[in-house]
């Protein structure tokens, strides 16, 4: 068969252009859908409700958050606190021995109101620290969830001092304002957060306030619910159930 | 730990703004009070304090060389900084801090000493010899007409400048206490009296620094002190620093009587942890103590020499106990926890990038380029014929 070199190449090309296009398309028909890909923000509004009596401070949710966040050691993006209550509320004692990474030693009181006190950052819907950020750094992505953005932030710390929770941190390997993302890498894929998975009791639960399904309207009606000093109007969004008066 | 009584949120054992911090707002206070001195000659035609106005300009404008400095040094990612040019998030009330520094440094100072000193630059340019020759040459901007029309005219601009200045002083000093005053978090910073209370320390320490600086030039210089000046800058000082105790004192009265929830962490706080450098360093060795020598000059005359040295002492009272005011606004509003049930200690390292040793080298630049700043341009004007 005579071939011209012409007709050579151009029916290799074709021959090339077509095996590649099938090859292509039957990846992506093997492949699974990544959940993050049909993840859609404007459709969740992120949150967390916390039942104070189900916490029993074993810590898991520090060391959880820890591990899954690579949080520099001495630094928290959650942690824990006993309170220990007489009748004088004004003086409480707390504590957070290394933010209850190791869970706490035992109580030294036995004539006192005792209970443990989950923290993490509010994802307050007003943030201060948003607010105060000099170049957006700082920010509330569409679904509700308070975000640094690790190349953008100059590490001012300003953010640091206008947290009215102490929830911020400045990294010092990376120089930069840190906090709780509420395992932003996670939700948006299906999961739930570290912490919300670590925890052995269900205390701590992420919900979806966009979501009409979500257990968590049911919890904001039928309990008696407070959020941490709503003196300071920031809107925020973790909720506690059963909070105590004497909680900073 | 080592340093901490009571309970404080973990995040919040290490303390977030530093030495430098306290160095910034005591640096824009000197410049501000520096400007709204050298304005009181231009605007308000107080003849008596000419002798400082040319100091006064050249004091507020080494300070404000400065002033970007301290913050630079503490940022995290410095490089990043200009991105507050670029992206200025507008809710901030720190992101305009570039945009006022600037307006301030180009809009104002910069215009102001240059037309101040435009005939001497231009005579020195055709006096002066070699490299300085070329540097006053350049300084001329290729405008060599100091024909009286023309400084007419640089007096009427200089004028106009000066009105822009006086509320860019009191923006740039105003700004920086609304910084500190607009974290509702903290209830130490958390007042609206706050960028009050800054501009008028900004002022009381910035005619102080003044005061101290032409009474030490003329002693290096041998020259003669113009009483009548200073006499007039001391009793300004005195002024400015009773309307800011007032207003330190009304905010003080304030808390206590209202005594909200973060009152007895911030009684406690100021009776232990700030006890040294706020009651007895502010208040009564930085403010009682000058306040009570600048009103004894008020009431009785004294001899000459004593008077001079009753200034100096004031003056340098008065700096000490700002920069005390500036530290118990800075690392005070830190050493609580916000949740008013404890306390930590903050430790100055030494030789670490927020340490004494920058601390203390920022604090020296500003003499140092005061220095160059009165060697390019001299403001000693006791022999010239001709006021500018």
């Amino acid at each position: 068969m005579d071939i011209s070199r012409r007709e050579l190449l151009t029916q290799c090309s074709k021959l090339l252009l077509l095996t590649g296009t099938a090859a292509k398309a039957f990846d992506s028909a093997r492949r699974a859908p990544n959940p993050a890909d049909a993840y859609q923000m404007a459709e969740h509004w992120w949150g967390m409700i916390i039942d104070i009596d189900k916490c029993i401070g074993c810590g898991n949710c520090v060391r959880a958050c820890s591990k899954e966040n690579g949080v520099p050691e001495g630094y928290f993006r959650t942690w824990v606190e006993r309170y220990q209550v007489t009748e004088d509320q004004e003086h409480p004692l707390v504590e957070s021995p290394q933010g209850a990474i190791n869970g706490f030693p035992p109580a030294t009181r036995e004539d006192v109101k005792s209970f443990y006190v989950p923290k993490l950052c509010n994802h307050c819907v007003d943030s201060p620290c948003v607010q105060v950020c000099p170049v957006g750094a700082t920010f509330v992505s569409p679904d509700g969830v308070v975000l640094v953005d690790p190349d953008y932030c100059l590490g001012c710390r300003y953010c640091v001092q206008a947290c009215p929770y102490g929830c911020r941190f400045f990294n010092p390997e990376k120089k930069i304002a840190d906090k709780c993302t509420l395992c932003y890498h996670r939700i948006t894929k299906g999961l739930t957060t570290a912490c919300c998975e670590a925890c052995p009791t269900g205390a701590r639960q992420l919900v979806d306030l966009k979501n009409p399904k979500d257990p968590v309207h049911e919890f904001l009606r039928e309990n008696k619910v407070q959020v941490l000093k709503p003196q300071m109007a920031t809107g925020a969004k973790v909720f506690y159930k059963d909070l105590d008066g004497s909680v900073r | 730990m080592t340093g901490i009584d009571g309970y404080m949120y973990p995040n919040e054992v290490e303390l977030q703004w530093g030495l430098l911090i306290v160095i910034y707002p005591y640096i824009t206070g000197l410049v501000a009070g520096a400007f709204i001195l050298a304005s009181l000659e231009r605007v308000f035609k107080v003849e008596a304090v000419r002798p400082t106005y040319r100091l006064a300009l050249l004091t507020a404008l080494a300070f404000l060389l400065v002033a970007p400095l301290p913050l630079q040094l503490h940022l995290g990612h410095p490089e990043r900084s200009f991105e507050m040019y670029v992206t200025p998030h507008r809710s901030s009330a720190m992101a305009m801090f570039g945009f006022v520094y600037l307006w301030y440094l180009l809009a104002v100072l910069l215009i102001e000493v240059w037309l101040e000193y435009r005939a001497d630059i231009v005579g020195f340019a055709k006096s002066q010899r070699g490299t300085r020759r070329w540097i006053y040459k350049l300084l001329t901007l290729g405008s060599e007409n100091v024909s009286p029309a023309s400084r007419r005219v640089d007096d009427e601009v200089g004028y106009v400048v000066t009105v822009i200045g006086i509320p860019s002083a009191f923006l740039l000093h105003g700004y920086v206490g609304f910084i500190f005053g607009s974290v509702k978090a903290n209830p130490w910073w958390s007042t609206p009296l706050m960028p009050i209370v800054f501009l008028f320390s900004a002022m009381t320490s910035g005619i102080a620094a003044v005061l101290a600086l032409y009474m030490i030039s003329m002693k290096l210089r041998k020259a003669a002190i113009d009483m009548r000046c200073v006499d007039m800058v001391a009793k300004y000082l005195f002024y400015m620093f009773v309307i800011d105790f007032s207003l330190e004192m009304l905010d003080l009265v304030q808390r206590t009587y209202e005594a909200d929830e973060s009152f007895r962490s911030l009684d406690f706080m100021v009776h232990t942890r700030l006890w040294a450098s706020q009651v007895v360093i502010q208040i009564v060795l930085g403010t009682l103590a000058p306040l009570a020598v600048l009103a004894a000059t008020q009431l009785w005359t004294f001899a000459g020499v004593l008077r001079r040295r009753l200034y100096l002492g004031a003056s340098i009272l008065t700096l000490i106990g700002i920069f005390a005011m500036r530290w118990n606004v800075v690392i005070g509003g830190q050493l609580f926890s916000k949740s008013f049930l404890g306390y930590t200690t903050y430790k100055v390292q030494f030789a670490a990038r927020e340490g004494l040793l920058p601390a203390v080298a920022l604090l020296i630049l500003p003499f140092v380029l005061f220095v160059l700043l009165v060697k390019l341009l001299p403001p000693w004007q006791e022999d010239k014929a001709t006021p500018a």
